[in-house]
């Protein structure tokens, strides 16, 4: 199997080269050989981020080419990488996340009060997925399992997974993806373990979709408006994006709309149950998204109840609707098929279809009795 | 180009070559070439069948440029993800239905066997069996193929089976050549939210409903066998859905016979609604022509056009079968054991044998339930002598229920509608060349 890939990649790589060449100047091919040269010698750098790296159509094969980070194996983010978090997250697993953006010098991205910050090219969205050996000691023991690429490149957006190695020195890049077995201590001290999935660039897109074009999903203004700690003290995230020169077109907090934190009983459940599905379902489950076909929209802003599923009827959903009339029955989450999907690990039942392998009881917990209280 | 495609021939069997012997032949013809022409499209793609084959296939699915042709050998494999295609202008190619078998009995993850949401994509001589969900999806394509590929649940009717076979959706230019589907716990063959179909050729057995075209415009669904599902042929519309108004759909030369298998649909599926037996309905749809059907055996009616059965809250949405046109088709015996709605609600009115064509007679507004719906929402059947039919006229039996009564007089049905031509798909026409030069390397 490994051969064929090098065999295949290499025959790839020898037919775009066929292929430039041919529409090429001769001038141009002797950059193309000093490329290619460069290509098979380039040694792992971690220094300064390397615009040009994250720029070439395909992917290193060693995460530390990009020169993302200071300190990999600490997620130590290099200059110019900013970390942050969003306020509430896509469950994976119980993974835990560490995420940064990356603009090249002197660019920013422009601001959007409802969708995601319109990125300028040579953006990359990191994210790395990890476990600490004991959920009640999150900062020690920390395994990492994959950092996810999303870099905005003049072709549009492109998504590349870089698995880490037995030393957590570096990650190797894994395009058919991969699946890791992965132990760990819960917050109460309960040994759980998953088979974790890498998942491959397909995969990836089926949620980084918005009208069919990749395209990210997290870094919404309602999902980052709230205090990050930086190393210096506690700000808002927007205004350090703001201030960093990361974000143009925000001139005053004040009308920017947030979410609140699903643990945040002082908070509306509503608007905590609306908030847990913009994250977790509405990334398909909208009319420019994967699951436009089913007629359930799910984002934070959708207002026609039946469209969110209030006593809606399903689609396509097959065995998936569990025997179930509608995706949302007020006041009966015993029988709203939405609980019944979300409550399921069968790959011909379960949502969403990607990116969990075990059911997030937490979530579950919630939406029951939010549709409980729904009249 | 041919001089490229035996170069690319060359390369591609370049098998235990070292990396250096490449390179330096792609210079020399790099060198040889640089003002040629600039079709240097084509590669294929052989899976090698001796390692991890999902892993390898999956690698080439992303990894493929457009114009390549992935080939895929004989065998059993097991899968325990989802495939997915995201490149234009692939083919996937098997070395048969019954010879290339991907089994997704173990598969861990993913909604489907196999997804493609890239245009142009062809996926032929290959079998898909017994997924968790459904077997091959095809979301948002413009240009999608189906060529002699089978779909089963190898268990035969169970409600636990994946929900559909061959299932593109939000697409265009789709065509079904050829296919097998068997045991979908809700449609085999399904066509949602498409334009521009073509089912032909195909084969659904053991299925809920064996094709049905839902919410789509303009398809042709023809030569087809439908036999022993719930219901054989469907045309359905349903609403609040990005793509409504289903209309313009010809069902003809299809053999839907013997449609004889329970109805197995998870509840809440609107196909969980199709009595046993049925053999073509249309619902909710416009300009509709059914012709030249071979439709017997059938328990429940051969044919059924009818009204969307379920309340709804959609403005846009039209429930109502109108401007149906059902002509020269040849009946056999049916309606002589009923099931569920027909039962609950025709046979009181017509007794048994159920007649050949029912239709519900529902209409827009009292008007048209007084004086029959306007020429272009009406029903037209033009059969031969002896097939029976019923006019169920649910809406005016609401409003004046004394007076109304089952209308049996089939000949004053008579008429038709404007046909339409052929559907005409992009991939039929000859002279694809897309694939050409991976077909044309033989090498590997």
């Amino acid at each position: 199997m490994i051969l064929f890939g090098l065999r295949q990649k290499t025959k790839l790589a020898a037919k775009n080269m066929v292929r430039e060449s041919l529409v090429q100047s001769a001038t141009n091919m002797c950059f193309v050989a000093l490329f290619a040269v460069l290509l098979v010698i380039a040694p792992p750098i971690f220094a300064a981020v390397d615009d040009a790296a994250l720029m070439q159509k395909r992917p290193a094969k060693l995460l530390s080419a990009y020169g993302l980070f200071s300190n990999p194996q600490a997620q130590v983010p290099a200059e110019g990488v900013l970390p942050f978090a969003i306020k509430v997250p896509l469950f994976t697993d119980y993974a835990h996340k560490y995420r940064f953006v990356y603009m090249p010098k002197g660019l920013g991205a422009a601001y959007n009060p409802n969708e995601v910050f319109s990125f300028p090219l040579g953006t990359v969205l990191v994210k790395t997925f990890a476990y600490p050996a004991d959920f009640r000691k999150p900062e020690e023991n920390i395994r990492l399992i994959e950092t996810r690429l999303l870099i905005h490149q003049s072709s549009g957006w492109n998504a590349w997974a870089y698995v880490w190695n037995e030393d957590q020195t570096d990650a190797v890049l894994k395009v058919a993806g991969k699946t890791i077995p992965v132990p760990w201590l819960d917050e109460a001290g309960i040994a759980r373990s998953t088979d974790y999935v890498v998942p491959n660039k397909n995969q990836c897109k089926g949620c980084h979709t918005f009208n069919k074009e990749f395209s990210p999903i997290g870094p919404k203004a309602r999902n980052l408006n709230y205090d990050y700690h930086y190393g210096n003290g506690d700000k808002n995230q927007l205004q350090q994006w703001v201030d960093a020169g990361y974000l143009h077109g925000l001139s005053d907090l004040a009308g920017v709309p947030k979410m609140p934190a699903i643990d945040d009983v002082s908070a509306p459940i509503g608007a905590r149950s609306r908030a847990y599905l913009d994250v977790n379902c509405a990334h398909c489950h909208r009319v420019e998204g994967p699951a436009s076909t089913s007629g359930l929209f799910l984002t934070y802003l959708e207002t026609n109840p039946t469209t969110w599923g209030y006593n809606k009827r399903p689609v396509a959903a097959g065995r998936g609707s569990g025997g179930f009339t509608y995706d949302i029955a007020p006041g009966n989450p015993d029988e709203s098929i939405l609980i019944y999907r979300l409550n399921s690990v069968d790959p011909g039942i379960m949502m969403p279809e990607l990116g969990r392998t075990m059911i997030h009881s937490e979530g579950v917990v919630l939406l029951r009795e939010w549709i409980s209280q729904l009249k | 180009m041919d001089i490229i495609g035996m170069f690319l021939r060359k390369t591609s069997g370049a098998k235990g070559k070292t990396m250096k012997r490449t390179f330096g032949k792609i210079w020399l013809v790099a060198l040889v070439f640089c003002s040629a022409a600039v079709h240097a499209e084509g590669l294929l793609v052989r899976i090698d069948m001796s390692g991890d084959v999902q892993e390898a296939l999956q690698e080439a699915l992303i990894l493929a440029e457009p114009g390549t042709v992935i080939e895929i050998g004989e065998g059993r494999f097991e899968f325990s993800g989802a495939l997915s295609l995201d490149i234009p202008n692939v083919k996937v190619r098997g070395a048969g239905m019954d010879k290339t078998i991907l089994s997704f009995t173990n598969q861990k993850s993913g909604s489907e066997g196999f997804l493609i949401t890239s245009d142009n994509a062809w996926i032929e001589g290959l079998a898909i069996e017994n997924t968790p969900g459904d077997g091959i999806k095809a979301k948002g394509v413009d240009t999608v193929t189906f060529k002699n590929v089978r779909v089963e649940w190898t268990r035969g009717p169970n409600s636990e089976n994946g929900a559909y076979g061959l299932y593109p959706v939000e697409s265009k230019n789709v065509l079904i050549d050829g296919a097998v589907v068997k045991g979908a716990s809700d449609a085999g063959i399904y066509v949602g939210q498409s334009q521009q179909i073509i089912v032909r050729n195909s084969r659904a057995e053991l299925n809920v409903a064996g094709i049905e075209i839902e919410n789509s415009y303009y398809a042709d669904v023809h030569d087809n066998i439908t036999t022993h599902n719930t219901g054989g042929i469907l045309i359905f519309d349903l609403p609040n859905l990005p793509q409504m108004g289903g209309h313009s759909v010809r069902v003809f030369n299809n053999k839907s016979i013997s449609n004889d298998v329970a109805n197995f649909a998870p509840p809440g599926n609107i196909v969980g609604t199709v009595p046993r037996g049925t053999g073509i309905m249309v619902m909710a749809n416009r300009d509709v022509e059914v012709f030249s059907n071979e439709i017997g055996d059938n328990p429940t009616v051969n044919v059924l056009i009818a009204t969307y059965p379920r309340e709804f809250d959609d403005p846009n949405y039209n429930p109502f079968a109108r401007n149906v046109y059902v002509h020269d088709n040849t009946y056999g015996k049916a309606g002589y054991e009923p099931d569920t709605l027909v039962a609950e609600l025709v046979q009181p009115k017509t007794g048994l044998p159920i007649p050949d064509i029912v239709w519900d007679g529902a209409v827009d507004g009292i008007w048209a339930a007084f004086f029959g719906p306007d020429k272009d929402d009406a029903i037209y059947i033009d059969e031969k002598e002896g097939t029976s039919f019923a006019n169920l006229d649910f809406v005016y039996d609401m409003i004046v229920p004394w007076d109304a009564e089952v209308d049996r007089d089939i000949n004053s049905y008579k008429g038709a509608i404007d046909v339409r031509s052929a559907v005409q798909l992009p991939q039929d026409a000859a002279g694809d060349t897309v694939w050409t030069a991976a077909e044309n390397q033989t090498g590997g």
